[in-house]
Formats: structure tokens, C-alpha cells, sequence
């Protein structure tokens, strides 16, 4: 990426801002509708750091797949188990919330101090830069090539067992049923008894052919 | 700009997903918070990827695999979700205590 180091720490800290607010809105907020549409401004402002980080195929699949389909996908569920009402009390949840909140600020403050400590041996050779896109792809058609088929097979199976889950179940003599059921009809209002009037309906059965024919 | 910016940044969204997975008591708010936890991890491969690695990106090879099965994992979670909703009639996870004894 070809922008000023100015330029980078304004728009890396513009972009942690976003993501860290969005984060802790997906997670703090009541109204769950709220946290979906943050969850899409966390996963945007992460495919802005992937530009920084000077991979824009990344950046692309992210805006793709996580915008435009996990994100899409959570708003479906949300309005498909959408419940209006509140959950209800448990006994001193603020002991989970409270010992959860230590146990994640002390595992944030230990993985800081790992950062900052440990000393990183930076690549010192030209960066891949716009021809990423090609290391990539030869990536996955030679070392990465077993993955790649796995993840197209990943792929169906999930999609398969996606639809096995989510679509409604049949009862077992449901499935029986079916055979000694008479034929299905339509529930309609019979419009030709109704409109023929006093005429006996066995004539009116008997005349429908011939006006069928006419 | 510094690798380690993006890793503590990775390491803070990591810390946010890990408090939401445990408090959050909507189901489809835990898969959220499990899909911030996979970005942070993302956040780490690309970051790792652009610094140590500018070459041979295999960084990047593994954050595309990585989407791609948490797409493949958001689609099976959300589809769990609408099969104990229609079994229990909640989404509340303190109520899913079908394997419980």
C-alpha cells in the first residue's frame, strides 16, 4: 500500500476505534437487532486493516462473504426466532458477567505483554504487494491443493446438512400416511351448485362436460 | 506502522468475543461473538502474513480458508439454532440443558 506512514496510523487508529466500539456493541447492546447491523461495521472495519495490510483479494472475499452473506444470513435468523419476550432471571448472573470481564482483561493484558515482548524477526525482502493475488493462487493450485478440494467438499456438506437441519421435521406416521389418504382437493366453494341455483346438483354434474365442451 | 498494533488489536477482539460467548444468554448472539473471535484470529494470519512473511503470503492462504469455513460454520450454527427453536420455543441457552442430567 503506497500511503504515507501519517496517513496509515490515522486511518489503522480511525479504523480500531470502529472495529473495538462495533465489537463491544455486538456484544453490550439488549436490542440484538442492533448488534447484527454492528457486526457488519466490525467486519467492514476489519476489511479496511486488510487494505492497510496490503492483501486486497482478502479485504474482497471478506466484504463478499462476511457482509454480504454470514451478516445477511444472521439478520434471516434473527427474524426467523425473532421472540418478543424477555429471558428469564437467573441468580446472580452479575458473578458470571463480573468474573468473565476479569478473566478477559487478564488474558487481553497477557497477550499484550507477549506482543510487546517477544522479538519479531521481520521479513526484510520486497512485499508481495498487487501480485498477491497470483501467490495466492498458485498456493492453492500446488502446495494448498488438498485443502482447497476439502473445503469445496466442507462446503456441500455444510450446505446439505444446513438444509437436513433447518427444514421441518417429518413425524413417522406422517411419512406413512400418505398412503392411505384419499386424493387431495382443493378447499373451493363449489361455484356451480351456486349458480345454477334450483337445478338438482346431480343434473348440474351431469351437464359440467358438455359445458367444458362448448 | 507497527506488527504489533494489529495484534493487540486482534488480541482485544479476541477478549470482547471470549466475554460475549460466555455472557451473552441469546443463542444467535454467541454465534456473532464466536464470529468476531474467528476475525480476530484472521486479524493475527494477515497480520503475521504482511510482516514476517511478505514473500510467500501463506497468511493470506490461510485467512481465505478460514472465511470460508466460517461461513460453512455460521450456516450449520444458524441452522442448529432454528432446530432447538422449534423444539424448545426459546433461544435462551440457560434453557438448553437437553444433554444435561
Amino acid at each position: 500500500m503506497n500511503l504515507a506512514e501519517g496517513v496509515q496510523i490515522v486511518s489503522f487508529g480511525l479504523l480500531s476505534l470502529m472495529a473495538i466500539g462495533a465489537a463491544l456493541g455486538v456484544v453490550l447492546l439488549a436490542n440484538i437487532v442492533y448488534s447484527a447491523f454492528l457486526l457488519g461495521g466490525v467486519f467492514i472495519s476489519i476489511a479496511g486493516l486488510y487494505l492497510l495490510l496490503n492483501a486486497d483479494f482478502v479485504a474482497t472475499a471478506q466484504v463478499l462473504i462476511y457482509v454480504g452473506a454470514v451478516n445477511v444470513l444472521i439478520l434471516f435468523a434473527i427474524m426467523l426466532v425473532n421472540k418478543r419476550q424477555a429471558f428469564v432471571t437467573v441468580q446472580r448472573a452479575w458473578i458470571r458477567r463480573v468474573s468473565t470481564a476479569v478473566v478477559c482483561s487478564g488474558l487481553f493484558s497477557l497477550l499484550a505483554v507477549m506482543v510487546a515482548s517477544t522479538p519479531w524477526s521481520f521479513s526484510t525482502g520486497a512485499a508481495a504487494g498487487n501480485g498477491a493475488i497470483v501467490t495466492i493462487g498458485k498456493h492453492f493450485f500446488t502446495d494448498f491443493l488438498l485443502p482447497f478440494e476439502l473445503a469445496s467438499v466442507l462446503l456441500l456438506m455444510a450446505l446439505i446438512g444446513a438444509v437436513v437441519l433447518a427444514r421441518r421435521e417429518l413425524l413417522p406416521d406422517d411419512a406413512i400416511a400418505p398412503l392411505q389418504q384419499p386424493a387431495l382437493t382443493l378447499p373451493e366453494r363449489p361455484r356451480e351448485l351456486l349458480a345454477v341455483g334450483t337445478t338438482p346438483p346431480e343434473a348440474t354434474i351431469a351437464r359440467l362436460p358438455s359445458d367444458q365442451n362448448s | 506502522m507497527q506488527l504489533q498494533y494489529f495484534l493487540i488489536l486482534a488480541a482485544a477482539l479476541f477478549c470482547i468475543g471470549i466475554f460475549g460467548l460466555i455472557t451473552s444468554r441469546n443463542a444467535v448472539r454467541v454465534l456473532m461473538s464466536i464470529e468476531l473471535m474467528l476475525n480476530a484470529v484472521n486479524l493475527n494470519l494477515m497480520a503475521f502474513s504482511n510482516y514476517l512473511d511478505a514473500q510467500d503470503i501463506k497468511g493470506q492462504v490461510f485467512t481465505t480458508f478460514v472465511i470460508a469455513i466460517a461461513a460453512a460454520e455460521a450456516a450449520v450454527g444458524l441452522a442448529i439454532v432454528l432446530a432447538i427453536y422449534r423444539n424448545r420455543d426459546t433461544v435462551d441457552m440457560e434453557q438448553f440443558n437437553l444433554l444435561k442430567w
